[in-house]
């Protein structure tokens, strides 16, 4: 069975949205960096589509160097995250507001 | 061409209305007279302790973020891996060791400042 | 590719590699020599040593012709070598400011130094790039490093916080810039820059899908150099971020970023119709970078509007899109190097850690360059020639952004980026005004005992200082020399058809 490479892109059009609306209006950090790899992921389902539909093996190749990207940047934000939550006892995006004016 | 996978979809319709009918039947139809013993979790078991929702110490998120680190490492050793013997066959072999050698190598970088700094060590 | 050809290709090529690889493993030294022997003082000389070898090499190679290497993922020639020069000497500059600043704050971590270095080999990676693959692994390697030093004094509120605001901010726009290059990579069935623009954008969607993903890329490119509207992160971050490190992310990381969107702009889409579409981000950059200065106390966040408003200029030089507008704007990101990490500079030697964290108010310096003349007649030059004052290096990088943009018709951006910069002037002239003219009685309620508390100079320190302020007098009378320099990498035929 085949299915058409657009309903690929249509799913992963999808998925990014979804992680961006997440980002925009969740306020938990964690939660915030998890609509950021799917967003991430979803733009990986893109280029996989359009590399095995134009037999052009460059666009998996970004795919490798993303999935890597994506891994250290789960680190340092979690990092980040328990860096902050250790002073402020909270990881709440709209408390973490100490240049406010 | 959906055709093949008909009865799938009736297997996994059946079993999903089957699951809801029979949750839906018991929440109506059964009696329901809660107790503080019997909505604990262990209902004939020793009384829980403390929240469920203990905090893990930091320690597991940091082994954590360095097992996503080396684990997605990965990645470049699996296309390394399926091109291999094109490349050997065309007489590449020794430089796509080589290749490999270096990457291994700053992997190791990290590994022994992460030794050294005491980011695997559990007893601390 | 005939695999039996790939790797004497590889060793061949590797000189090209010369700044990338020596950086990059010197970064690996020391993070070894932390191992063992924790926050070692000779940890940011190698450093040093490393970053200034390779300007070196890069120097020689000004005058190289352009070509590509690694199969054609990667730059070489003058124009590489001379984005390199820029940030490689803003990382040297960075140590040196660094260790007296990072010693008083005892923050002296070994890790931070190895941390700029591979903040560096991405950048370079960055600034050669011929294909997108390049550009997204440079951008990613530079940034992520970059999260890191923001937030690593975990002691400090403010740092860390701006630590997650880059982060968060810093990984969605990474999305979109992701989206950008998957959509253009759709649509021309190739990552590398000079075969995206000769793909053929045949039918209706598929233009759409090239200029819809390359509006998202330019989305990631403009958060990354700060242009408005995508400037909101840039103030929080940089003042919370170790005053050093605001400089080299407020200088290397333009420089780089600009250079690949450069790159882009002349080999990926050469047509231009993304001309207007720039000029208005430039209008925008530089009327919200401009007015929002004027009101700050802050001299760290005062530093980061200016900082955006300088994005507009550069922007005006790209969106002329000529020879003369890229080679101004290369010229003018040279000077804007020079003259921002002089002043964070100048910045991170007049930070004590009060009792409200690290104090950076404009107020609680009046007076201060009576006490620190070195530092208050550098911050004085640096001052001025950010307004662009003659003979001072900001002003000649103007005027080369400035002219080509008249030359190409689009004298409106050119009469609003004047008017601007002479906005900039209040601002600017106020913070010399407050460091010679003020004394520290004018002002309620300063630190007595600040001058004791700030970092130490060091002579490299105070001297990279000097350095820069005489550079920007030299920039400011000679400089045609570097920039003939600059047009030849446009000129040259090499640059626009490369394989």
């Amino acid at each position: 069975m085949d299915v058409a490479p657009n309903w690929y892109l249509a799913l992963s059009a999808v998925l990014f949205t979804i992680g961006t609306f997440g980002v925009l209006f969740r306020r938990n950090a964690i939660v915030v960096l998890m609509s950021v790899e799917l967003m991430l992921n979803a733009v990986n389902l893109t280029l996989v589509t359009f590399s095995q539909s134009m037999g052009d093996p460059s666009g998996q190749l970004l795919v490798f160097f993303s999935i890597a990207v994506a891994a250290a940047e789960a680190a340092v934000g979690l990092a980040i995250v328990i860096a902050i939550f250790r002073s402020k006892v909270t990881v709440d995006i709209t408390e973490i507001n100490l240049f406010k004016h | 061409m959906f055709g093949d996978f008909v009865p799938l979809f009736l297997m996994i319709a059946l079993a999903l209305g089957l699951a809801l009918t029979l949750l839906a039947a018991a929440a109506y139809i059964g009696p329901s007279r809660p107790s503080e013993t019997k909505t604990m979790p262990y209902e004939s078991g020793m009384d829980p302790v403390g929240s469920a929702h203990e905090r893990y110490s930091v320690k597991f998120y940091l082994v954590a973020m360095i097992f996503i680190v080396f684990d997605v490492e990965v990645v470049f050793m699996w296309p390394w891996a399926a091109s291999f013997h094109s490349f050997v066959e065309s007489g590449a072999g020794l430089g796509v060791i080589a290749v490999l050698s270096l990457f291994t190598f700053i992997l190791l970088v990290g590994l022994l400042y992460d030794v050294k700094k005491g980011g695997l060590d559990f007893e601390q | 590719m005939d695999l039996s050809t790939a790797f004497p290709t590889l060793v061949t090529d590797l000189p090209a590699a010369f700044s990338m690889s020596v950086v990059g493993l010197v970064g690996l030294a020391m993070i070894v020599l932390d191992a063992f022997r924790n926050d070692h003082p000779a940890i940011p000389w190698l450093g040093v040593a490393a970053l200034g070898v390779s300007a070196a090499w890069e120097a020689t190679h000004l005058g190289a012709p352009q070509s590509t290497v690694f199969f054609e993922t990667l730059r070489t020639g003058g124009f590489v070598a001379f984005i390199n020069l820029i940030i490689l000497l803003t990382g040297l500059a960075t140590i040196l400011l660094s260790v007296p600043y990072l010693n008083q704050l005892r923050y002296d971590y070994g890790e931070v130094y190895a941390l700029i270095m591979f903040s560096t080999v991405g950048m370079i990676m960055l600034g050669s790039a011929n294909n997108m693959v390049s550009i997204f692994l440079g951008l990613e390697t530079m940034s992520v490093c970059l999260y890191v030093l923001t937030g690593f004094i975990r002691e400090d509120e403010g740092a860390v916080e701006s630590a997650l605001k880059y982060f968060l901010l810093g990984a969605f726009s990474t999305g979109f810039f992701l989206y950008g290059i998957a959509l253009m990579y759709g649509a021309t069935g190739t990552m590398a820059l000079p075969a995206m623009a000769a793909a053929e954008l045949g039918t209706l969607s598929t233009r759409l899908l090239f200029w819809g993903g390359f509006a998202l890329f330019l989305v990631g490119f403009f958060f990354k150099v700060s242009a408005a509207p995508f400037h909101m992160w840039t103030p929080d971050v940089y003042q919370g971020a170790p005053t050093p490190l605001t400089g080299y992310m407020s200088t290397a990381t333009k420089a780089a970023a600009f250079a690949a969107l450069i790159l882009v702009l002349v080999h990926a889409v050469p047509g231009g119709e993304w001309q207007l579409s720039v000029a208005a981000v430039a209008v925008l950059t530089m009327v919200i970078g401009n007015v929002m200065a004027l009101a700050q106390t802050n001299v760290k966040r005062l530093l980061a509007y200016s900082s955006i408003a300088h994005a507009g200029y550069v922007l005006v030089g790209l969106s002329a899109g000529t020879s003369a507008g890229y080679a101004g704007a290369l010229f003018y990101l040279l000077v804007y190097a020079v003259m921002n990490i002089g002043a964070f500079g100048v910045m991170s030697m007049l930070e004590w850690d009060g009792k409200e964290g690290r104090e950076q108010t404009l107020s609680s310096l009046a007076g201060i360059a009576n006490d620190r003349p070195v530092l208050g007649s550098t911050m004085g030059i640096f001052m001025l020639s950010l307004i662009g004052f003659p003979p001072l290096g900001g002003f000649a990088g103007k005027y080369f952004v400035f002219a080509p943009a008249v030359d190409a018709g689009l004298t409106w951006l050119v009469v609003i980026g004047v008017l601007m910069s002479a906005l900039s002037a209040y601002y600017y002239l106020r913070v010399v005004y407050v460091f010679w003219m003020q004394s520290a009685d004018d002002v309620e309620a300063t630190d007595p005992v600040r001058a004791a508390a700030f970092p130490r100079a060091t002579v490299a320190a105070t001297g990279t200082l000097v350095v820069c302020a005489v550079a920007l007098v030299v920039l400011g009378v000679f400089f045609g020399g570097v920039l003939e320099t600059t047009l030849g990498f446009f000129e040259s035929t090499a640059m626009a058809t490369a394989p």
